[in-house]
């Protein structure tokens, strides 16, 4: 046994962990194992990087030596000529001069600050229904929020704006006591009752006496006509999409339910809509709703346009969310049942929350979309970015220019989509609760 | 080809409601109650109408809505401009959408007569012609035989193109473009031989090019393009404002009237045509239901014809067109007015 101990072959002490061999660990091992991990690979790369490389070359210049400051396209020229010999690079200064028309349109310089507050107030008012961290008490400004931004961008006395909010509010009360002692429909027959009749009768005289007596938060008006660039499709998509959503729940209900005529109703509007493109909607709501009109009225155009594009993207969305309806097992409507609960309280607690959750996809696809498809409104005389455009390429000092005004509207789109499809990964990922 | 048929059917709906609408309601009134006028305008063509970095609407069209919108309410500024695609602007002036048009529209039989239109007269006479590269070695459209050309859809100018290839039996492979940038960037980028558009517009696009010398108009000049304002049928008295304002603004150049001695002249001359159309003498205004100082004011506030023309695409601007047809008809051009008498 002593022997044993002095014999060499036995190593008696633990060797030192040795760092791997380089090529297989890091940076290395990583453009080893996805670049060069066979000669025809290799290959592949080599021929990728040489083609991106050309690509860049061809571009970079052209993005960063641009001119900034020129006052029309031959002075660009002429600048671009003196430092390079040449003109083959971008003349950002169009962007420049005309960046603030390209965001708010026509709107008067002098109230920039009501489109900004207005946008500043918009994004908080979305903050506590996108992020549950957010206070609660922040959703009385989301309510409030759409009449503040009536008022801020189209200006003119706060009386008119006060009395819609006091419709809906008195519609609201209404609907609070008749639920009280009545059924769920005569209590939402009843809130459209009192909120119409605030509207059409008594509304009008008291926003009259108001701004006889009180006129105050009266700001100067700005006709829809005004409206354009990026603060027209800001308007138009988020107004869709708020609108858009409850509008297609109460839609894909109504497809499921056993009322005749309810499933009528909605299986007709969704699949008419459906069947129609937006361009002729927006057309219809453009130029032909003069017809059914009596000569005479005048019916706000960007309202119009709000209401197709809602119509439209709303019979999108009853579809996206029956997908989810569809897609919740049998069980989970007959275990709501099972406890008891009514239509309504089974909607609100079970299926809703779970069909909303499966289809979050398909509804950020609809909003993205919706909010691309805001750029149609250029085709009934809106001046959105795209329409814009073409008028500043209309003016003598920037005819010609081209490329730089495209990628700075399509810079603008992309960070928007992309922050929506970001939000809808982060909220999926945060309501998974299924074990994967 | 959807697209057409889908534009005509619009078309035909707005017609046939448009007819039935405008006999009960007379446009002079509705201006007036609105206080502005609706004018249907060009989105956007260098020269002829197009907002400028303030948003105000500039242009030769333009002017004719401000002359029109001083006549009646005597403000020039008392506008509200409505940008209308070609393929839309009929349908928005059947279905009131807009008071008038002065969008450089070609007046044309069928536009006139099937679409129910008045063209109340022509503020510029244009023709096609035929834009090349200097490389292509062509001095004459005869040479152009298997050409590819950019040609804008849905105008006058793609019929024109057709007819003209056919008769001098030529033949051409056409490349569809939907608005004037977009021709010419494609024309720039080598797409087409042969930019075809009014030769109007080619001067003004040609002016715009980095390498203008690079490129020829050719001499020939295609067709009859008389541009003008127009109404919609079935309102004369509305129809016969709008000529008159036109005829208003080219009378005045003329007689030598001009922005600035309008309101000197308005207190009487030796010339009594120029008194009637100040409103000096008789009773035009009040013929027409309007103010008697209807001419005075489209001359003190928008000015005449040929100030409108130089300031707007005259030879100093970089549109840069020549009187050419437009001229006064004493001075070799077409341009006439009726008398005011």
């Amino acid at each position: 046994m002593s022997n044993t101990n002095s014999l060499s072959y036995v190593r008696k002490e633990m060797l030192e962990q040795q760092p791997a061999p380089r090529s297989q660990v890091g940076f290395t091992r990583w453009v080893r194992e996805n670049l060069f991990s066979g000669w025809f690979n290799s290959i592949l790369t080599i021929v990728s990087i040489f083609v991106i490389y050309k690509i860049l070359a061809g571009t970079l210049p052209w993005l960063f030596g641009g001119v900034w400051d020129a006052t029309s396209l031959d002075q660009c020229r002429t600048i671009l000529n003196e430092r390079f010999g040449n003109t083959h690079y971008a003349c950002w200064a169009v962007l420049t001069e005309r960046w603030n028309q390209l965001l708010y349109g026509f709107y008067p310089e002098s109230q920039y600050w009501r489109a900004n507050l207005a946008f500043v107030l918009m994004l908080a008012s979305l903050a506590p229904v996108l992020f549950d961290k957010v206070p609660r008490k922040m959703l009385y400004l989301t309510m409030a929020f759409p009449f503040l931004m009536v008022w801020l961008v189209w200006g003119g006395p706060i009386w008119g704006v006060t009395s819609v909010a006091v419709g809906f509010l008195l519609g609201g009360v209404a609907f609070k006591v008749v639920d009280r002692y009545g059924s769920m429909a005569l209590s939402a027959i009843a809130a459209v009752a009192v909120a119409v009749i605030w509207w059409l009768f008594i509304g009008p005289s008291v926003v009259e006496g108001l701004n006889a007596v009180a006129p105050i938060g009266h700001l100067e008006e700005v006709q829809s006509r005004d409206l354009g660039g990026f603060m027209i499709c800001v308007i138009i998509g988020i107004s869709g999409i708020a609108l858009s959503l409850p509008i297609g729940i109460v839609l894909a209900l109504g497809r499921q339910s056993d009322l005749f005529i309810v499933k009528t109703i909605c299986v007709g509007f969704i699949e008419f809509i459906r069947g129609v493109p937006l361009i002729t909607l927006l057309f219809t709501a453009s130029l032909l709703l003069n017809y059914f009109l009596p000569p005479g009225t005048t019916f706000d155009l960007t309202l119009r346009v709000i209401i197709m594009v809602t119509l439209f993207s709303s019979a999108y969305m009853a579809e996206v969310i029956r997908g989810g309806l569809a897609a919740l097992p049998k069980g989970q409507y007959e275990a709501a049942d099972a406890l008891g609960l009514d239509y309504w309280k089974a909607q609100r607690l079970i299926i809703m929350p779970q069909a909303l959750k499966i289809s979050i996809p398909g509804i950020v696809n609809t909003f993205i979309g919706l909010f691309k498809d805001t750029t149609l409104v250029m085709f009934i005389g809106i001046y959105d970015m795209l329409g814009l455009s073409n008028a500043i390429r209309a003016n003598a000092a920037w005819n010609g220019i081209y490329w730089e005004l495209f990628i700075f509207i399509g810079g603008v789109f992309w960070i928007c989509c992309f922050a929506m499809s970001q939000y809808s990964q982060w909220l999926e990922r945060k309501l998974r609760t299924d074990h994967r | 080809m959807k697209k057409s048929v889908f534009l005509g059917a619009l078309t035909l709906a707005g017609l046939a409601a448009g007819t039935a609408m405008a006999q009960d309601s007379s446009t002079l009134a509705a201006v007036k109650e609105r206080g502005v006028l609706k004018c249907g305008v060009n989105p956007g063509t260098p020269g002829f109408a197009a907002p400028d970095a303030n948003g105000n609407f500039v242009g030769f069209d333009v002017d004719v809505c401000r002359a029109v919108a001083a006549a009646v309410l005597g403000d020039s500024e008392a506008v509200e401009y409505t940008p209308l695609t070609s393929a839309v602007r009929f349908t928005a002036l059947a279905s009131g959408e807009v008071d008038m048009l002065a969008r450089n529209t070609t007046w044309t039989f069928s536009r006139d007569v099937d679409l129910k239109n008045t063209f109340v007269g022509v503020n510029y006479y244009d023709g096609q012609g035929f834009m090349v590269p200097k490389d292509l070695g062509v001095s004459s459209a005869k040479e152009l035989g298997g050409a590819t050309v950019c040609i804008e859809t849905g105008t006058t100018t793609e019929l024109n193109l057709a007819d003209y290839f056919r008769v001098n039996n030529m033949d051409y492979e056409p490349v569809p473009v939907e608005s004037f940038t977009e021709a010419q960037t494609q024309f720039l980028a080598g797409a087409c031989d042969v930019y075809t558009t009014d030769a109007s517009a080619l001067a003004a696009s040609r002016a715009s090019f980095e390498n203008p010398e690079g490129y020829v108009v050719l001499p020939e000049i295609i067709s009859k393009e008389p541009l003008g304002p127009l109404v919609r049928h079935g309102d004369d008295n509305w129809g016969d404002i709008v000529r008159w304002s036109l005829n208003a603004m080219i009378a005045a150049e003329e007689y030598g009237v001009t922005s600035a001695n309008a309101a000197e002249m308005a207190n009487g001359t030796e010339n009594p045509e120029i008194n009637r159309l100040l409103g000096v003498e008789g009773e035009l205004g009040a013929m027409l239901g309007l103010d008697n100082a209807w001419a005075l004011n489209i001359l003190t506030q928008v000015g005449n014809y040929g100030e409108s023309f130089e300031k707007n695409i005259g030879e100093n601007t970089p549109v840069g067109l020549a009187r050419g047809l437009n001229a006064q008809w004493t001075e070799g051009g077409l341009i006439y007015s009726p008398p005011f008498r």
